[in-house]
This record gives C-alpha cells, structure tokens and sequence, in this order.
C-alpha cells in the first residue's frame, strides 16, 4: 500500500473508530449503572440522524442549530424511553428489562419504517463538508478531521462531568452499591435520567456525522453500528467509558486496516468485529479496560 | 425526636421486627442492644426507609418542628430531613477515594463553603482520613474505613445520627477510640444519636437510655447506668 493510501486509510479508521465509540458510551453507561444492555441505543443514533435531516431540510433551520436540536430530541427520547420502558421494570428480574429493549428497538425502527418511509433519505451536508482537503496526493474529506475532533471534545466534556461534579459523583456511587447512594441522598431516578440523556444524546452527535460520512439515512441504518458499538463496548470492558473509547478505536481500525491491506476480504467487513470480540473474549474475559463486576448478563 | 409506635418489619414470611415501641429525644444518646438477629439493623433499616416491609408509624420531628411519618418514605428524603445512617458493615464506595466518599455524604447540601469547613472538621475529627484523603475506600483498613462511615454520615449535617454497629470487627483500642468520639459527638456538637451494637459494655457506658432487643421484641428497656446493673442484661450480654 502506498503511504498516501495509507493516511487515508488512517483518517477513515479513525473516524470510524470515534463513531463506535461515541455510540459504545452510551451502552457502558447504562451498563455501569443498571447492569443491563440497552438494545434500543442503535436506534437512538438513527433518530438523531433523521432530527437533523427534518431539521435542516424540512423546517430549513440553519445546519448547526438543526444539530443541537437532533441532540436534545435525541437526549430527550432516552429519558422518555427509559421512564416508559425501563423505570417500571428496575424491581423486575433483569431479563425482563432487556426483553423491554429488545421491543423497543423493534419499535423505534418500525416507527421510523412508518413514519419516515423506508425510502432512503440524503442527509444534508454543508457545503464545507464535501470538499475533500488536498495535501499532495493525499484526499481527506473534512469530516474525517471533524468526527475525532469532535469526539474528543465530547469525551473529554464526559469524562469532566463523571469526575469532577456531583452528579457525575453520584454516578459512579451507584455503579457499585444503590441503597448506600441513595442513604447519601442521590435520587436514583434523576441520575439514571441523565444517563440515558447523555449516551444518547453521544449516539446522536454520532448518528449526525455518521450521516455526513455516509450521506444515506434510513430507519435501520443504526443496526449494524449499533451491534458493532456494543461489540466495542465489551471489547473494551463494558462499564468502563476509556474502555468503549478503546474499543470503538480498535475496532474501527481493525475494520478499516484488514480491508485495506487485504482487498479481496471486503466482504467480510462486518465479520471483524464479531472475530474481534470472540478473540479478545477468550483472552480477557473483562474486556481491555475493565474490572470484575458482579451480576454479568 | 424520633417516636417508633408498634412497628413491625417484616420479610416475607419473617417477622422480624414484632411491635417495638422506641422514644429518642433530642440530644440523647439511645442504643439498642441485642444478639445477631433480634432486630436492631431492620429495625434502624426501617427508620432508614430501606426496609419495604415496615408498619406501623415512624415520627420524625425535625429541626422545624414538624413531624413527618418516616413509613413509606424512600430512603433519599432522609438526609434532607436531618436524619443519617452510617449502615451496617460500613458500605464504604471501594472505587471512590476518601475525600469522594465524603462528599457524596454532603450531596443533599450545596454550601460548598461550609461543605469544606465540615470537611476539615472530620478530618480534624478522624486524623487518619486526612492523611489518606486521596486514597480508594476500598484500601483503608476496617478501622479506617468505620471512621469513613461515620465521617460521611456526619457530612449531610444530620441532626438525628443513627449508627449501625460501629465497632464490628474493630481492634478493642479502636474500638474505645470510635466510642470516644461518639460521646463527643453527643456533648460537644449536640448530635442526638441511635446506636446499635452487640458491644453492650461499651454502648450502654455512653447511652442515656437503652432498649435490649431478643427475637423482634423490646424485653428490656431503661437508663444506661441502670441496665449496667441490671442482672439479666449482666448475665445475657456483660458476660457475668
């Protein structure tokens, strides 16, 4: 490969890598805390690509604007879908919150199926968007610098608000034990809220340039992503947000570079991740980055 | 204070708490002593909102005067009323550090000033806390981690302290070093405090009033210094 083919290739896998892993936080999140899998994440990152679509091409809000609103209606759809479908389930056997998810996500998709239309849509791109960034022989699209640099400073605004404020305190309080967070004081169910508004208001910042990247939306566009998130999220030690970072990176990479150096395996693209996941498994049962916690599902 | 009136606790098919009836005036020091099982952690579970199985009535009078029932209440609305539990077998958070654990003591309150005025205060209280400060919970020895317990209980400012076998699995020095504390607590900072113990020497040598429980029930209640002489509680639980 030529080193030209092989920046791209770089810049691809990370923007990749960053998608992965901004939706992989929002599954270790909701892990860490209520220790269940949230099988409507993917979902999420759909609808926040189509808010942006409707709200840029439909209601022709200017495009940063139309961002920040997919945002809030996609934050605001994961609080509602954990007050509707999960909060009344937390005394439940687990199992039964994750049959809950698993309907949800159904649901999410075959709504967007009738309301969105199957129809694959465009996603609205500006205009700075699409001109590809020319140094020498090298072609990089702007959003393969925009995706990691925004998913850096959106990590970096996470990881400040786990460590260093309250409600990120009482966060990590309840990942270990409830009953003496909530003898401190901390309303469980705020807390709990404010997760699932901030994986996915992630998953729809990712939903967003996944849709500039690949400018084609349609309602089970999240699927795959969403697998391959989680995927990510184990791999690198579900509960852990380094850990999804690492995970998603890694991922993206190895999908990315094994297309690259290897051509004639392209088809096999969506296999890596699960291959990736069976080998790390084997050798670290925890994930990369993560610590023996108990009740696994 | 704190006025228990018939209540029960019970757990499926147990019926753990049978009736009692508890009085906790304000700036007293009240333990309730009793053997593994009498009772003693559901009942203070229960005052805790932790326990679901809970009858009868809990009064809480708090520092405005009014009283709430505490049956029924979600453990959260506790520490904004003045009440805190420092829980049975510390339940310290491992992965959070010391000074982390204190703070998530002070999450009802938003004074950071006196939040850390209240921090130096523990930490003046527990020296030891201030040296591993920025160590995990989950690395400080059972001594140190008690001292954590009460520290972060002490956090949320609470006028009514309820502490939960506080010298459980303590070396005896240590053991007096917590007892210590607890009556100054009581005398200095006007804590009014329910203790529960099995070390009935030590509890009933700080208590102003002691309730003995056995199998759910109250058999036995009276002044500290009474119950000191008392034959049956000599023999029972003084060991002669």
């Amino acid at each position: 490969m030529t080193f030209e083919l092989f920046i791209q290739n770089f810049f691809n896998a990370l923007t990749v890598g960053s998608l992965y892993a901004l939706i992989a936080i929002g599954y270790t999140m909701v892990y860490g805390i209520l220790r269940f899998i949230n099988f409507a994440h993917g979902d999420v990152f759909m609808v926040g690509a189509y808010f942006i679509f409707f709200g840029a091409a439909t209601f022709a809000l200017p495009w940063p604007l139309a961002a920040v609103a997919a945002i809030v209606g996609s934050a605001a759809l994961g609080i509602i879908v954990d007050r509707i479908a999960y909060r009344p389930l937390r005394e439940a056997p687990r199992i039964s919150a994750l049959i809950s998810a698993i309907g949800v996500s159904f649901l999410l998709e075959n709504l967007g199926l009738v309301i969105f239309t199957g129809l694959p849509r465009p996603a609205v791109q500006p205009e700075w968007m699409v001109n590809p960034i020319i140094l020498g022989n090298i072609r990089i699209l702007p959003i393969s610098f925009i995706v990691p640099l925004v998913t850096a400073v959106l990590v970096m605004g996470l990881l400040w608000l786990v460590y260093r404020t309250r409600p990120g305190l009482a966060m990590r309080a309840i990942s270990r034990d409830i009953e003496t967070t909530r003898l401190m004081g901390v309303s469980i169910d705020r807390i709990i809220a404010l997760t699932f508004g901030l994986g996915s208001a992630l998953a729809a910042a990712a939903g967003i340039m996944w849709a500039m990247r690949y400018p084609q939306i349609h309602p089970f566009m999240g699927v795959m992503p969403g697998f391959k998130a989680f995927i990510a999220a184990v791999v690198g030690g579900i509960g852990s947000i380094q850990g999804a970072v690492l995970g998603g990176v890694l991922l993206g990479t190895v999908e990315i570079m094994a297309v690259a150096f290897y051509p004639e395996l392209s088809g096999y693209r969506d296999a890596f991740a699960f291959v990736l996941l069976i080998v790390i498994l084997l050798f670290r049962p925890t994930g990369l980055l993560g610590e023996k916690l108990d009740d696994k599902i | 204070m704190l006025e228990l009136r018939d209540m029960h606790v019970r757990y499926g098919g147990i019926h753990a708490v049978q009736g009692v009836n508890i009085t906790v005036n304000k700036g007293e020091i009240v333990t309730l002593i009793g053997a593994n099982g009498a009772g003693k952690s559901s009942t203070v579970r229960a005052v805790a909102g932790l326990v679901k199985g809970a009858s009868g009535s809990i009064m809480y009078t708090g520092r405005d005067g009014a009283a709430t029932e505490l049956i029924g209440q979600p453990p959260e609305r506790m520490v904004p009323l003045g009440l805190a539990l420092s829980p049975e077998g510390r339940r310290i958070l491992p992965h959070l550090t010391v000074s982390e654990n204190l703070d998530l003591g002070a999450y009802s309150r938003s004074d950071r000033k006196a939040i850390a005025e209240d921090k130096e205060w523990i930490y003046g209280l527990f020296p030891r806390l201030k040296e591993r400060h920025w160590q995990k919970g989950g690395t400080l020895s059972g001594g140190e981690q008690q001292m954590l317990a009460v520290g972060r209980a002490l956090m949320s400012r609470p006028d009514l302290l309820m502490l939960d076998e506080p010298s459980l699995g303590l070396a005896p020095i240590l053991v007096q070093e917590i007892f210590e504390i607890i009556r100054r607590l009581n005398t200095e900072d006007g804590k009014t405090i329910l203790l529960i113990e099995q070390n009935a020497y030590a509890a009933l040598n700080i208590a102003h009033k002691a309730y003995i429980l056995e199998v759910g029930n109250i058999v036995l209640e009276g002044s500290g210094k009474d119950l000191l002489q008392n034959h049956k509680v000599k023999e029972a639980y003084l060991g002669g």
